[in-house]
C-alpha cells in the first residue's frame, strides 16, 4: 500500500483553508444519522466528543478510569502555545510553525505543523470561552510566560497545572453533550479490539472493567485518542495506567505505527529511589533557568557522596564539573531538553552520579539564593520546591536537588494523514497516540495544543469528509465480523488468566523497562540495540510461559488488566527497537553513537532518513514491513542544531 | 535515612458491591521509608501476587496528587493523616516501625463500593453534567481578551477551579455532604463573566441532582475543608448557598430545566 499524505497543494499559509473549502460536507440533517465511537477522553478525545456532538453526530465515549476528567492530560504543568502574539514581542502563525519544526529537528510535515501553529490561537479562546482560568495581569489581560525553544512568550498557563484546566474544560463540553443525550459516556471500559469489515473501521470490542463483560460497539467511524506509551519503559512520567493497548491492537488489525522509537526524555525529574518506584516525577523545566546543573569532578568524591560519607556541601568549588556550563558555554543550562538529559546520563554513565544510586546529579540553587534571596527563588519555585521536599524529604533550599532524566512523552504512534486517519479506512488518531506534529522531539507546551487543535478544530472538519463519502447506512454489530473478533478478544483474555506461573507482571514490566531504558532510551548504538531486540524476544517468550494472572474475567480484575498491557508493551518495544536500529542517524530526542560530529554532538542525516518510518504488522512474530513517506520541505532549510 | 519498617494493616476487602465484605490483616514486611502509600500497597500486592491470592484493588492513575483517582480513608483520615496532599502523595516516613495502619475505602451511601478501597463516583460525574458548564459551541467565539477579568478574581476563580473530584470531602463529612465538591464549580464559574448567563439555572441544577443522588446536607462541620487535598474552602459553600437562595427567591424564572441552551 502507498502512504499519501494527502498533503493540499498550494502554498503553506493557504493549505488548511483551500482544503476545509475541498471537504466534503455532511448534511445538518443527516448527521444524526451516523455515529461515532471515540475512544479516550483526554484533551483530544473529550473535545473531539463534544464538537462532534455539537455537531449533531451521535457519539459514544470510552475511557478506562472511572470519571472522563481523569485522562492523563490532568497532569500535564507548564503551559500550551499560542501564537497569539498579545506579547508584541514579535510572535506569528509562522514563527511558531518555524520553532516547532525546528525543534522537531525537521523530521515532521511542513503542512500539518502549520495548521497546527495556525489553529493554536482558535483554541485560547474557545478555552477562555468554557471558563477555563488561564493566568492573567493585573490589568485584567491573559498572561504569558516563555518556554525552552522560542525566543518569544507564548505559552499561555494556569499556575502549575495547565493540563487540569484545559482538561476540565474539555471535559464540561462533554458533560454538556452527556446532557444532552448527544453522548453516550462508558467509563471503566477497556477498548481491546478494532473491528474492520470489508477493509473499513466498522466498531470496537471493549470489556466492561466493572463486570469482565466483552462488548461490541458499531460505528460509522472510529476515533483513537488514547494516550502515549511512555509506560514502555516501566518508569516515567506518565500515569500508572496510560497505555498503548488501544493503538497497539489497532495496529495488529492493519494501522500502520509511525515512528516508534522517537521518544522524549526530560532532564528534570526525581531519580529513583529504588525498586520499589512506580513512577517518576517531573520538575518543571523552568527550574533550569536559576539552578546550576553539576557533578563531582572525580569518582572518588561521587563514590564518597553516593554513601553519604560527604554532603554536597563539602565538595569544594574547585571540584565540582558545571558540566554543561563547560561544554556549551553560550546555552549553558539552558540547553535543549535532549542535549541536558544526555549529559547527565554520561557523568552518571562514568561513575560521576551522587545519590545512593549514583543516577543522578545536582541542580543547585545556592547560587541564585545568594544572588536573589531566599524570598525570591521561593516566590518563583516554591511549590516545585515543596513538591521535591514532600517526595524526597531533602529541603532544596539547604542542598542541591538530585535530577535525573526521564522519560516524558513519546513522539511516534499510529500512523495518519493530514486528516488524522490512519491507513485504515475509518479509523482516525487524535493527541499523543498519533505521530504527525512534533517529528523527532517535541517542544514544550505543544502537546497541549496539538491535542485539542486535532479535537476542536481538525477533526470536526475532516471526519465529515469520509462519512458524506461512505454514506449514512445503518451500522450494527451484526455482521460476522463483530462476534470474530470479539471471540479472538475472549480467546486471548484467557490465554491470560490461564498463565499461573512464578513471577509477576510487574516483574515482566519493570524488565522490559530495564532493556528499554538501557538499549533504546536516549544513547542506542547497533549492536545495544541488536542485543536488545533478542532480550525482549527472550522476555515475551518467558512472559507466556512464566507470568502470573490472578482471578477470573467476570469480576474486577486489575491483574488481567496489566498482563495485557503489558504483553503488548513487549511487542511493542521489540518494534521500537527494530525502529532505532534502522534509523542510523541521531536526530531530536535519541542519538546513535554511531553518527556524531567531531564534538560529540549529534549528526543528523537528511540525505538519507528525512522520512516518516510507517511499521506494517505482517503476522504474529514476523518481523514488521517498513514503509517511508518522504518529509518535503519547501519553506524551510534544513540546518544542523548547534548549542555551543 | 532511616531504616525498613514493618507494619500491620488492617485492609477492607469487599468482592463486589452486592457481597458483604470485612477487614483481613496483612503484614507490610521491609518497607522504605521513600516508598509512597501505593507503593507500599504495590509491595504487598506484589507478594499476594506470587501466593496466587487476590491482591488488594484500589484506583490509581497519575500518582502526583492531580487525578483524583486514588481514595483511600487511612487511619480514620480520607487521605490518611496529612493536611492538603492526597494518597498518592503520602510518604511512608509518615508512619513508624510497628504500627498498624487501618484501610477503608470511602464509606457513602453514594458511592457504592465497586471492589476493595475502590467506589463508584459517578455521581459527581452527574452533577457535573447537570450543569456544570458554559453553554457554548466550538467555534464562533470571541477573542480571548475581549473581556478583562480583574486579576483577583481569575484567581479566585481558579482555586476553586482546582478540585480534583476526589470525594474526599464526602468521606470526612458525617452527613456525606457533596456540598464542597458542588460549590467548587458553581463559585468558579459564577465569578467568571463567562458564567454569568447561566448561574442561577445552573445552581439550581446542579444542586437538584445533588440532591437526587443521595448525599446528605450541610450541617456547617467543616471537616470536608479540612480533609480537602486542595485546600477548598467553606467560601464556596457560602457563595453556592446565597446564589441557590436568590434564584429560589427572585430569580424563579430562571429555574427551567437547565437544558444547555440548544
Ligand atoms: C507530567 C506531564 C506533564 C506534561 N506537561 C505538559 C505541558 O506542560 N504542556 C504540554 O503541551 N504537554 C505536556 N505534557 C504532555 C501532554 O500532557 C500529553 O501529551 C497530552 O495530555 C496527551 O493527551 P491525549 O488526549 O492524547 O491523551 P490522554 O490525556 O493520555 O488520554 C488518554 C485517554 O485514553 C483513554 N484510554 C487509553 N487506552 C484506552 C483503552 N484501551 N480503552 C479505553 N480508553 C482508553 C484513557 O482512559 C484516557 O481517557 C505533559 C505530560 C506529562 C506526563
Ligand atoms: S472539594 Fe476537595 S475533597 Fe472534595 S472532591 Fe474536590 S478536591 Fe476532593
Ligand atoms: S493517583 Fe492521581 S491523585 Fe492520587
Amino acid at each position: 500500500m502507498s502512504l499519501d499524505a494527502k498533503i493540499p497543494q498550494g502554498p503553506l499559509a493557504e493549505k488548511w483553508s483551500k482544503h476545509k473549502f475541498n471537504l466534503k460536507l455532511v448534511n445538518p440533517s443527516n448527521k444524526r444519522k451516523y455515529d461515532i465511537i471515540v475512544v479516550g477522553t483526554g484533551l483530544a478525545g473529550a473535545s473531539a466528543a463534544a464538537s462532534l456532538a455539537e455537531l449533531g453526530y451521535n457519539v459514544k465515549s470510552f475511557c478506562f478510569q472511572d470519571s472522563p476528567r481523569r485522562a492523563h492530560s490532568i497532569a500535564a504543568q507548564g503551559g500550551i502555545n499560542a501564537a497569539k502574539n498579545y506579547q508584541n514581542d514579535g510572535d506569528s502563525v509562522y514563527r511558531l510553525f518555524y520553532d516547532t519544526i525546528k525543534g522537531g529537528d525537521y523530521r515532521a510535515r511542513e503542512g500539518n505543523v502549520y495548521r497546527l501553529a495556525e489553529v493554536s490561537v482558535n483554541i485560547i479562546d474557545q478555552c477562555v470561552a468554557q471558563g477555563v482560568p488561564f493566568a492573567r495581569e493585573y490589568g485584567g489581560l491573559l498572561d504569558n510566560r516563555s518556554f525552552g525553544g522560542s525566543q518569544v512568550s507564548r505559552t499561555f498557563y494556569a499556575r502549575g497545572q495547565t493540563g487540569q484546566q484545559l482538561l476540565l474544560g474539555a471535559y464540561s463540553a462533554l458533560n454538556r453533550q452527556i446532557h444532552l443525550g448527544k453522548v453516550k459516556m462508558y467509563t471503566r471500559t477497556e477498548m481491546l479490539d478494532v473491528v474492520v469489515v470489508d477493509g473499513h473501521a466498522k466498531g470496537i470490542v471493549t470489556r466492561n472493567l466493572k463486570t469482565g463483560e466483552i462488548e461490541t460497539h458499531a460505528g460509522h467511524a472510529v476515533l483513537l485518542a488514547t494516550g502515549g506509551y511512555g509506560n514502555v519503559f516501566y518508569l516515567s512520567t506518565n500515569a500508572i495506567g496510560s497505555n498503548v493497548t488501544a493503538a497497539w491492537r489497532a495496529h495488529k488489525r492493519g494501522a500502520y505505527f509511525a515512528n516508534p522509537c522517537y521518544t522524549q526524555i526530560h532532564p528534570t525529574c526525581i531519580p529513583v529511589t529504588g525498586d520499589h518506584q512506580s513512577k517518576l516525577t517531573l520538575m518543571s523545566e523552568s527550574l533550569r533557568n536559576d539552578g546550576r546543573v553539576w557533578a563531582p569532578k572525580t569518582v572518588e568524591t561521587a563514590q564518597k557522596l553516593q554513601k553519604k560519607e560527604i554532603a554536597a556541601s563539602d565538595v569544594k568549588e574547585e571540584d565540582r564539573d558545571y558540566f554543561l556550563e563547560r561544554k556549551y558555554p553560550s546555552f549553558g543550562n539552558l540547553v535543549p531538553r535532549d542535549v541536558a538529559s544526555r549529559n547527565a546520563k554520561e557523568m552518571s554513565d562514568e561513575g560521576k552520579g551522587v545519590g545512593t544510586t549514583g543516577l543522578a546529579v545536582y541542580l543547585d540553587f545556592a547560587e541564585a539564593i545568594q544572588r536573589l534571596g531566599e524570598d525570591t527563588v521561593r516566590a518563583k519555585y516554591g511549590n516545585l520546591f515543596d513538591m521535591y521536599l514532600q517526595i524526597t524529604d531533602e529541603n532544596p533550599y539547604k542542598q542541591p536537588m538530585r535530577i535525573y532524566p526521564a522519560v516524558h512523552y513519546t513522539m511516534g504512534g499510529l500512523w495518519v494523514d493530514y486528516n488524522l486517519s490512519t491507513n485504515l479506512p475509518g479509523l482516525y488518531a487524535m493527541g499523543e497516540c498519533n505521530f504527525s506534529d512534533h517529528g523527532a522531539n517535541r517542544l514544550g507546551a505543544s502537546a497541549l495544543m496539538q491535542g485539542l487543535s486535532d479535537g476542536y478544530f481538525v477533526i470536526p472538519y475532516t471526519l465529515g469528509d469520509y462519512l458524506a463519502t461512505i454514506g449514512p447506512k445503518k451500522v450494527d454489530t451484526s455482521h460476522p465480523a463483530f462476534e470474530q473478533t470479539k471471540q479472538d478478544v475472549i480467546a486471548y483474555n484467557n490465554k491470560l488468566l490461564s498463565l499461573k506461573g512464578n513471577k509477576t507482571v510487574v516483574e515482566y514490566h519493570r524488565e522490559l523497562g530495564h532493556i528499554m531504558w538501557e538499549y533504546c532510551g536516549m544513547a542506542r548504538t547497533e549492536e545495544g540495540l541488536t542485543k536488545a531486540k533478542a532480550l525482549i524476544k527472550e522476555l515475551k517468550a518467558d512472559f507466556w510461559k512464566n507470568a502470573i494472572v490472578t482471578g477470573e474475567n467476570e469480576e474486577v480484575n486489575a491483574a488481567l488488566e496489566r498482563a495485557g498491557r503489558v504483553a503488548d508493551f513487549i511487542e511493542l518495544g521489540e518494534l521500537m527497537v527494530t525502529d532505532a536500529l534502522t534509523r542510523r542517524e541521531s536526530c531530536g530526542g535519541h542519538f546513535r553513537l554511531e553518527s556524531q560530529t567531531e564534538e560529540g554532538e549529534a549528526l543528523r542525516d537528511d540525505e538519507n532518513f528525512a522520512f516518516v518510518s510507517a511499521w506494517e504488522f505482517t503476522g504474529e512474530n514476523e518481523e514488521e514491513v517498513l514503509h517511508k513517506e518522504e518529509l518535503i520541505f519547501e519553506n524551510v532549510k534544513l540546518t544542523q542544531r548547534s548549542y555551543k | 535515612m532511616s531504616g525498613h519498617m514493618n507494619l500491620t494493616l488492617k485492609v477492607w476487602r469487599q468482592k463486589n458491591t452486592q457481597t458483604p465484605g470485612k477487614f483481613v490483616t496483612y503484614k507490610a514486611e521491609n518497607i522504605s521509608p521513600d516508598m509512597s502509600f501505593l507503593e507500599m500497597l504495590d509491595v504487598v500486592n506484589e507478594s499476594l501476587t506470587r501466593k496466587n491470592e487476590e491482591p488488594i484493588y484500589f484506583d490509581h492513575d497519575c500518582r502526583e496528587g492531580i487525578c483524583g483517582s486514588c481514595s483511600l480513608y487511612i487511619n480514620g483520615h480520607p487521605h490518611g493523616p496529612k493536611k492538603a496532599i492526597t494518597t498518592c502523595q503520602l510518604h511512608m516516613r509518615t508512619f513508624s516501625d510497628g504500627e498498624t495502619i487501618t484501610i477503608e475505602p470511602w464509606r457513602s451511601a453514594a458511592f457504592p463500593i465497586v471492589k476493595d478501597l475502590a467506589t463508584d463516583r459517578s455521581a459527581f460525574d452527574r452533577i457535573q453534567q447537570a450543569g456544570g458548564y458554559v453553554s457554548i459551541n466550538t467555534g464562533g467565539v470571541p477573542d480571548a481578551n475581549v473581556i478583562p477579568i480583574p486579576k483577583v478574581i481569575a484567581d479566585e476563580a481558579f482555586n476553586s477551579a482546582t478540585c480534583i473530584g476526589c470525594g474526599a470531602c464526602v468521606a470526612a463529612c458525617k452527613n456525606a455532604s457533596a456540598m464542597l465538591f458542588t460549590s467548587a464549580k458553581i463559585t468558579q464559574l459564577g465569578l467568571l463573566p463567562q458564567g454569568q448567563p447561566e448561574r442561577y439555572s445552573r445552581v439550581q441544577a446542579m444542586v437538584a441532582q445533588m440532591d437526587q443522588e443521595g448525599f446528605g446536607n450541610c450541617t456547617n462541620t467543616g471537616a470536608c475543608e479540612a480533609e480537602c487535598p486542595k485546600e477548598i474552602t467553606l467560601n464556596n459553600i457560602a457563595f453556592m448557598n446565597n446564589d441557590f437562595f436568590s434564584a429560589k427567591l427572585f430569580r424563579e424564572e430562571h429555574a427551567h430545566d437547565h437544558t444547555g441552551g440548544e
